[in-house]
């Protein structure tokens, strides 16, 4: 089986118009046009699936994937009532959604598939398929939008998408449903007066049509917070499709961008554009914004744990927090002059974070692991099977600092406190300047004494590790 | 005719897992309990509503968003499966639920008159939001009275929280004149949350209950500011700080319900009866009634 991949992406509109009543008005009917062509383009593509992200399913719970293998309702929408009903009957790709979910979740995400008789799928979804897949004849994926999310989780949302295609073979096509201005006049109006609602609004789709004609898609994803504030009014999900299409796309920008149609739909901008994989030839451009991996779930309210550490007498065990792959996690021992923070990650074996000896405090070895979800800032240094990846050593290199800092606060102390450091690079040749770097950032500043030295392994997937002895802060 | 009356109004919130946990028949998951404070502030809600003689429920729900003004449920009975897409685990009721179209026809075109954007909504395969199935089902489980359901108007987020309030209180003000000329006893519900930031996690067990709790410190405190100018009559100041509390609190106030509710109540100046409180994936909730029926002449 040859690695699968993205064969094409489409950004198509959402409102129902153009399935029940093109005929009403000249630029709903050339929106369906479009619609015709993307779909011969996808037929022409081989693509064996469709995977749509739709911004009128909004999900609280992290991700929803549509599962039902055969989903069948009529769907009604809430403001267009009058134009008509749209039963719908739509082939799911269900394996391929279970599968999404576990990536999801070997990547930090919350995510859960759906399969349940008459769940309203929304009206983004259905005009998506009905008009793109008219035969049913490619399976299809359907996904929601966090309406919490921000850019990594919806960065990291399209990286699992793709690791699930590469794994599977798939030739995948890439749908975003969604307006572009999305504004939309709020009295009802003749069909024929149909028009972009304000010429700001009408300025702005232009200039993302423009960058996504030339294939710059992962600037307009760069620009996706702007392009909220500006021209969207603020319902419950952003501009965030621009988001996950960039990152299906490995954050590509010269992809070959072709814009079908451009036109009004009770006031919001609906375009029809296809963004094929082949280079435009212009150069690609940085990605400058954080490259995610794994997303440590910076809201993870639920499984927060506050208090102090506990001093009951207990039989040492894993807790039952460590589900990922690794190591078990341990609770940090407690005993005599033992101290532990439930803000630094747990230990990986019967021992506590820190132990106070006379003025100095004893630091057992910190790695970049983050409290709580056990994430590793930057990337972990390989896969479950061992397989090496990308990581970012001045990520990892940061978080144990952060680390270091908690520990030492949670003694009552500071990161000034820091008298003397060993550290551990798993590669010397890769990472020792980036790790430098960040050293002279942040504890070079503070001035203790280093050793660093090259290893083979730690016991997590991470590439750095730090062991500290500190000043204890006085009077405790 | 007899002049109509709204014999009580109601801040009665939706989350589908006060009916997950209850087992009606109606609704498919099955649930071990959980959320008692809430359900039990609904059982006070319903006995104290048990004698009160009343022909129809006016109910405004902000999961029924539409852009383009006001709708109203346009057909006399709805029958179909409600799954919600946002907790379709916890949340797959099949309703049948009966419209009073005069009424609604009424409160629609008096709207009208006063230059508000509104439409009926007459298409048979319409699906009922849940907003309104669950305060519908936990106001009145038998569903014996027929409902008028109106859309949640989202001008707020096309205009801002004052645009959406002033629209809300002519609306309001239109469905009281709608009511009293009606002839009919009416039940007047806003079916929202306070306070509305939610977990974005679950616990394995939804209705494990040692997870649920506030989802933050301002929210509580901003909850509890509404309740006391609830509970001390204070509606005024609950519509001037409507803006304050609707950002900070992300609260579901958003959705115009609660501005509306307050309106078709002419603003009251007694004190509404706290039947409950607590919160739901760290969501804050309260149920309270206005006795209307018991302040005739009260207001302003
Ligand atoms: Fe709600």
């Amino acid at each position: 089986m040859s690695e699968g991949r993205l064969v094409g992406s489409f950004i198509v509109p959402v409102h129902p118009h153009t399935v029940l009543v093109p005929e009403q008005n000249e630029g709903w009917q050339r929106l369906r046009d479009a619609f015709d062509d993307a779909a011969q383009r996808i037929k022409d593509s081989n693509a064996d699936l469709l995977v749509i992200y739709s911004t009128t399913w909004p999900s609280i719970i992290g991700h929803q994937i549509q599962a039902d293998p055969n989903p069948e309702w009529v769907m009604v929408d809430h403001d267009f009532h009058d134009l008509g009903s749209i039963p719908y009957s739509f082939n799911i790709d269900s394996e391929f959604a279970h599968a999404w979910d576990e990536a999801n979740k070997k990547r930090g995400l919350k995510s859960r598939t759906i399969n349940y008789t008459g769940f309203p799928i929304d009206v983004g979804s259905v005009v998506a398929l009905k008009l793109l897949n008219p035969d049913n004849a490619i399976p299809a994926v359907i996904v929601s939008s966090n309406v919490y999310a921000n850019r990594s989780e919806t960065t990291v949302l399209a990286k699992s998408c793709l690791d699930v295609i590469k794994a599977t073979g798939r030739k995948a096509v890439a749908v975003t449903a969604m307006s572009l201005s999305n504004r939309m006049f709020t009295t009802a109006i003749d069909p024929k007066d149909d028009k972009i609602h304000s010429l700001k609004d009408d300025e702005w789709n232009r200039k993302i049509l423009e960058f996504l004609g030339e294939g710059r898609l992962e600037d307009v994803g760069q620009l996706s917070r702007t392009i909220h504030k500006q021209i969207r009014v603020q319902k419950v999900v952003a501009f965030k499709p621009m988001w996950w299409l960039a990152g299906m796309n490995e954050n590509r920008n010269n992809l070959t961008g072709d814009v079908l149609a451009y036109e009004a739909i009770h006031g919001a901008g609906g375009a029809v554009v296809h963004l094929d994989p082949t280079p435009s030839g212009a150069g690609d451009k940085e990605y400058d914004e954080d490259d995610v991996e794994f997303f440590s779930g910076e809201r993870n309210v639920l499984d927060a744990e506050g208090g102090a550490p506990s001093f009951d007498a207990q039989i040492p065990q894993p807790s039952k927090a460590s589900t990922s792959s690794g190591p078990a996690l341990w609770e940090p021992t407690t005993g005599e002059s033992s101290v532990n923070s439930d803000a630094a990650p747990k230990p990986v074996g019967m021992y506590p974070h820190a132990r106070r000896v006379g003025d100095l405090l004893y630091l057992s070895g910190v790695g970049p692991r983050q409290p709580g979800t056990n994430a590793i800032p930057g990337g972990p240094i390989c896969d479950d099977q061992g397989a090496p990846l990308n990581y970012d050593i001045k990520a990892q290199t940061r978080a144990v600092v952060d680390n270091i800092t908690r520990i030492l606060e949670e003694a009552g102390g500071s990161i000034d406190d820091v008298l003397d450091v060993t550290s551990f690079l798993v590669d010397m040749d890769r990472d020792f300047a980036g790790y430098n770097e960040v050293w002279a950032d942040t504890l070079g500043k503070v001035g203790p004494t280093r050793t660093t030295l090259a290893i083979r392994a730690l016991p997590t997937p991470i590439a750095v590790e730090m062991k500290v002895i500190a000043r204890a802060p006085k009077g405790n | 005719m007899t002049q109509g009356e709204i014999v009580a109004g109601c801040l009665a919130p939706h989350p589908p897992h006060l009916v997950y946990a209850e087992n009606p028949p109606q609704n498919e998951p099955v649930a071990e309990g959980g959320w008692e404070q809430l359900r039990w502030g609904y059982e006070r809600l319903r006995a104290s509503l048990k004698d009160v003689e009343y022909d129809a429920i006016v109910l405004l729900s902000p999961h029924w968003q539409t852009y383009i003004g006001t709708h109203f449920l346009g057909l006399p009975n709805f029958k179909s499966l409600s799954v919600d897409p946002v907790f379709p685990n916890l949340f797959r009721y099949h309703y049948d639920l009966n419209i009073d179209v005069d009424l609604s026809t009424k409160i629609h075109d008096k709207a009208a008159e006063a230059g508000l954007t509104v439409k009926m909504m007459e298409n048979p395969d319409f699906r009922v939001d849940y907003g309104t199935i669950t305060t519908g089902h936990m106001v009145n489980p038998v569903w014996d009275k027929p409902l008028v359901v109106v859309s949640s108007n989202r001008s707020r987020d096309y205009y801002s929280v004052e645009v959406m309030q002033e629209m809300m209180i002519e609306l309001g003000r239109v469905t009281r004149e709608a009511i009293l000329e009606s002839g009919k006893k009416v039940v007047v519900i806003a079916s929202n949350s306070l306070s509305h930031r939610h977990f974005t996690t679950e616990s394995e067990i939804p209705e494990d209950m040692s997870k649920e709790h506030i989802a933050s410190h301002a929210m509580h405190l901003w909850d509890m500011r509404m309740i006391e100018y609830i509970r001390s009559g204070q509606s005024q100041r609950i519509l001037d700080e409507m803006p304050e509390f609707t950002e900070q609190a992300i609260a579901e106030s958003d959705g115009g319900g609660l501005s509306w509710l307050l309106s078709t109540l002419d603003t009251p100046s007694y004190p509404g009866i706290l039947h409950g409180y607590g919160t739901i994936i760290g969501t804050g909730n309260a149920i309270v009634e206005w006795p209307e029926r018991n302040h005739k002449g009260a207001s302003q």
